[in-house]
């Protein structure tokens, strides 16, 4: 609602981000609901969803100033492409977390409650694979945009801003789980970790750096 | 009065050496039913036998001497015996308990294995039979639909057949938590155990791509290999095949494991990871315990195994439980309709729902019409004597059949024609439908009635 009105997206502050956010995770969980008729997915991405309007609203509402800067398609292209490669590595991270609890039950030969409901596990550990598979490209289109158009209008791609560190190190996670998935062979329990270690950082860049950094990703600076 | 009577012996009731016997009668052709028109006192005649039971469901009117009609029978099926011997393991449920009975036997509350499927395809059978031999009637016939009914309702209400309860199965059951689909999965059939080979064919029916035998003896590998359409491979080379299996059947009778921890880890990265399940059916066992802490790599022994199996009996006998509320519930519908196969009741019924049609016409007419109160009475009057009149001979028809033996047969019909048994009254056409000796009546009586 707030996109409309200030005419660019609206993710300038944490709040709107973390709303915005939400949204796109249940988009995307409604498509591969529709996909794969998953339905026990919900039960876990939708407080993953939850926790994200829950935080949009307790964080402290600040209008930012408008600013020319954020009224580019490249910022638009920059947010929408990182936005959804999070919803599908919040995904993936919610998969393996169900791979887990399962992975457990069937090796410890305890069956527990959540046993004949959760999917089997080769089928969880395909849907975090395709859901990495999509994610890694949008991460990096959405990268490669957030650099190129630093350089249109810093003149530098590069400005050891703490969230493009943070960025580039997610960044690297994901491409070792990649790698170590399509190449070597990973998979099951140790890419369901690593994969929730990837979402870990995510959250650490996107509300780590709102909240306690100070960098031209948080407006004050410039 | 008419009663139902379930006699009959069960593994509960009758020692192995008796069901033995039954076993013996099973396979013999001479049906019981045949004997049917010998009985003097036993009016309607269903015959449940199955190797772990023996069921007489019948009705009559003399409830004594159809009791040892039916237990004479009972003794002629099973051949030369002390009738004294017999006689103690026969129990005898009436009315209300029989059709109770009748209920826990279908929905599998009353097996050896609770759950089990196959009893209702027995007693199916046995109606099936029943009505070849035109000996159900009425009551059984609406007994014994409304007992498939209750059945199922068990069936889809409660999980009592949902989780596994024999070795092989639950191994499929883990199989398809692992892989989901099987059906492009590899088996390696390690030696031949009677419970492997079980469990390799529950796997063949859910579609696997390939199966591949290896035993010591290669004569045994090669015919089972040509039994569940495989290959062989050497017994010496199983290491080398596991590269390419997802999952491996092991029950040889070797001492010391076939498989070790060393053997399987160091294969699991040619495999690029994917998972590899275990089944080891063997005591002493093949795959060392330590197997299982490979990554991606699961193993279940036979005590895993029947843990589960353990666990989903529990399930089931809590599941039984809630069955048995439907059980209870349904008997006391059944004898609701049985109290309305009674003349009185169906005439009481007839009459209420005429006067009640009778009563709602008049008052639409006369809402429309302004007539003075004398007219107002003639018209009631006149409605009146149409119902009476029109009443007058299915009353009077009905009392006249109350001391003959068809009886129920009619007040059936005349419950079905005026559609009077208003709580349960669609499931009454629908299930006296599916009887073929019925319809053809009902159609009879249609085509009267146009």
């Amino acid at each position: 609602m707030r996109s409309a009105r200030i005419g660019q997206l609206a993710v300038t502050n944490s709040q709107e981000a973390l709303s915005f956010f939400a949204l796109l995770l249940v988009i995307t969980y409604l498509i591969i609901q529709l996909r794969l008729q998953l339905r026990i997915l919900g039960s876990f991405v939708s407080p993953l969803a939850v926790i994200f309007m829950l935080a949009s609203s307790l964080v402290p509402d600040h209008m930012v100033p408008k600013s020319e800067l954020f009224k580019s398609g490249w910022v638009t292209l920059h947010v929408t492409a990182l936005f959804l490669a999070n919803a599908l590595f919040a995904v993936a991270f919610s998969v393996s977390i169900m791979y887990l609890l399962q992975e457990r039950q069937i090796k410890n030969k305890n069956f527990g409650f959540l046993y004949p409901r959760l999917p089997s596990l080769e089928r969880l550990d395909t849907i975090s694979h395709y859901c990495l598979l999509a994610g890694f490209p949008l991460m990096t289109a959405g990268l490669v945009t957030g650099f190129a158009y630093a350089a249109m209008v810093w003149h530098s791609p590069w400005n050891w801003d703490p969230k493009e560190i943070l960025s580039l190190i997610t960044w690297l996670i994901y491409a070792v789980l990649l790698h170590e998935r399509l190449a070597v062979g990973w998979r099951g329990r140790k890419a369901a970790w690593l994969a929730i270690f990837g979402f870990s950082a995510v959250l650490v860049t996107f509300l780590g750096v709102n909240l306690f950094l100070k960098g031209h990703h948080s407006i004050t600076v410039r | 009065m008419c009663r139902i009577i379930l006699l009959g012996m069960n593994h509960k009731s009758a020692p192995v050496e008796i069901r033995e016997q039954l076993a013996v009668a099973c396979q013999q052709d001479s049906n019981p039913l045949l004997l049917f028109p010998h009985l003097e006192n036993v009016s309607e005649l269903v015959f449940l036998s199955t190797c772990n039971r023996v069921e007489f469901l019948f009705t009559c009117t003399q409830a004594v001497k159809a009791v040892q009609e039916v237990k004479a029978l009972l003794r002629n099926h099973l051949g030369t015996m002390p009738s004294t011997r017999v006689d103690s393991y026969i129990y005898a449920h009436e009315d209300m308990d029989a059709v109770q009975h009748l209920f826990r036997v279908a929905s599998s509350l009353d097996s050896m294995v609770i759950g089990e499927p196959q009893i209702l395809g027995q007693l199916k059978t046995a109606y099936r039979q029943a009505t070849e031999y035109r000996t159900v009637r009425v009551i059984l016939n609406r007994l014994l639909h409304k007992t498939f009914s209750v059945a199922k309702r068990v069936r889809s209400e409660t999980c009592i057949g949902s989780c596994a309860v024999s070795i092989s199965y639950a191994a499929v059951e883990l199989a398809r938590k692992i892989f989901g689909e099987l059906r492009d999965k590899r088996v390696l059939l390690i030696g031949a155990g009677e419970m492997a080979e079980l469990a390799a064919e529950h796997l063949m029916a859910q579609g696997v791509r390939q199966m591949v035998v290896a035993n010591r003896t290669l004569q045994r590998a090669i015919d089972l290999a040509r039994r569940y359409n495989g290959e062989t491979v050497p017994f010496d080379h199983i290491l080398d095949t596991l590269k390419n299996m997802d999952i491996v059947l092991t029950s040889t009778g070797s001492t010391e494991p076939i498989l070790t921890f060393r053997d399987v880890k160091s294969r699991m990265r040619e495999r690029r990871n994917r998972p590899l399940f275990f089944i080891d059916i063997a005591v002493p066992r093949d795959v060392d315990p330590a197997v299982n802490q490979i990554d991606n790599v699961y193993l279940y022994d036979i005590d895993d195994l029947q843990g589960i199996i353990d666990l989903n009996m529990e399930e089931r006998r809590k599941e039984a439980e809630r069955a048995e509320h439907i059980i209870a519930e349904e008997t006391i519908k059944f004898r609701n309709w049985m109290a309305t196969l009674d003349v009185v009741p169906t005439i009481i019924a007839l009459r209420e729902k005429a006067e009640r049609i009778r009563c709602n016409e008049l008052q639409k007419t006369l809402s429309h019409l302004s007539l003075e109160e004398k007219d107002r009475q003639a018209m009631e009057v006149l409605t009146q004597s149409i119902v009476k009149k029109l009443l007058h001979d299915p009353i009077l028809f009905l009392k006249k059949k109350a001391a003959r033996d068809t009886k129920d047969l009619y007040v059936d019909y005349t419950q079905q024609l005026f559609n009077l048994t208003e709580r349960n009254g669609s499931d009454v056409s629908s299930l006296t439908e599916e009887a073929p000796d019925d319809k053809k009546e009902s159609n009879i009586l249609k085509t009267l009635k146009k």
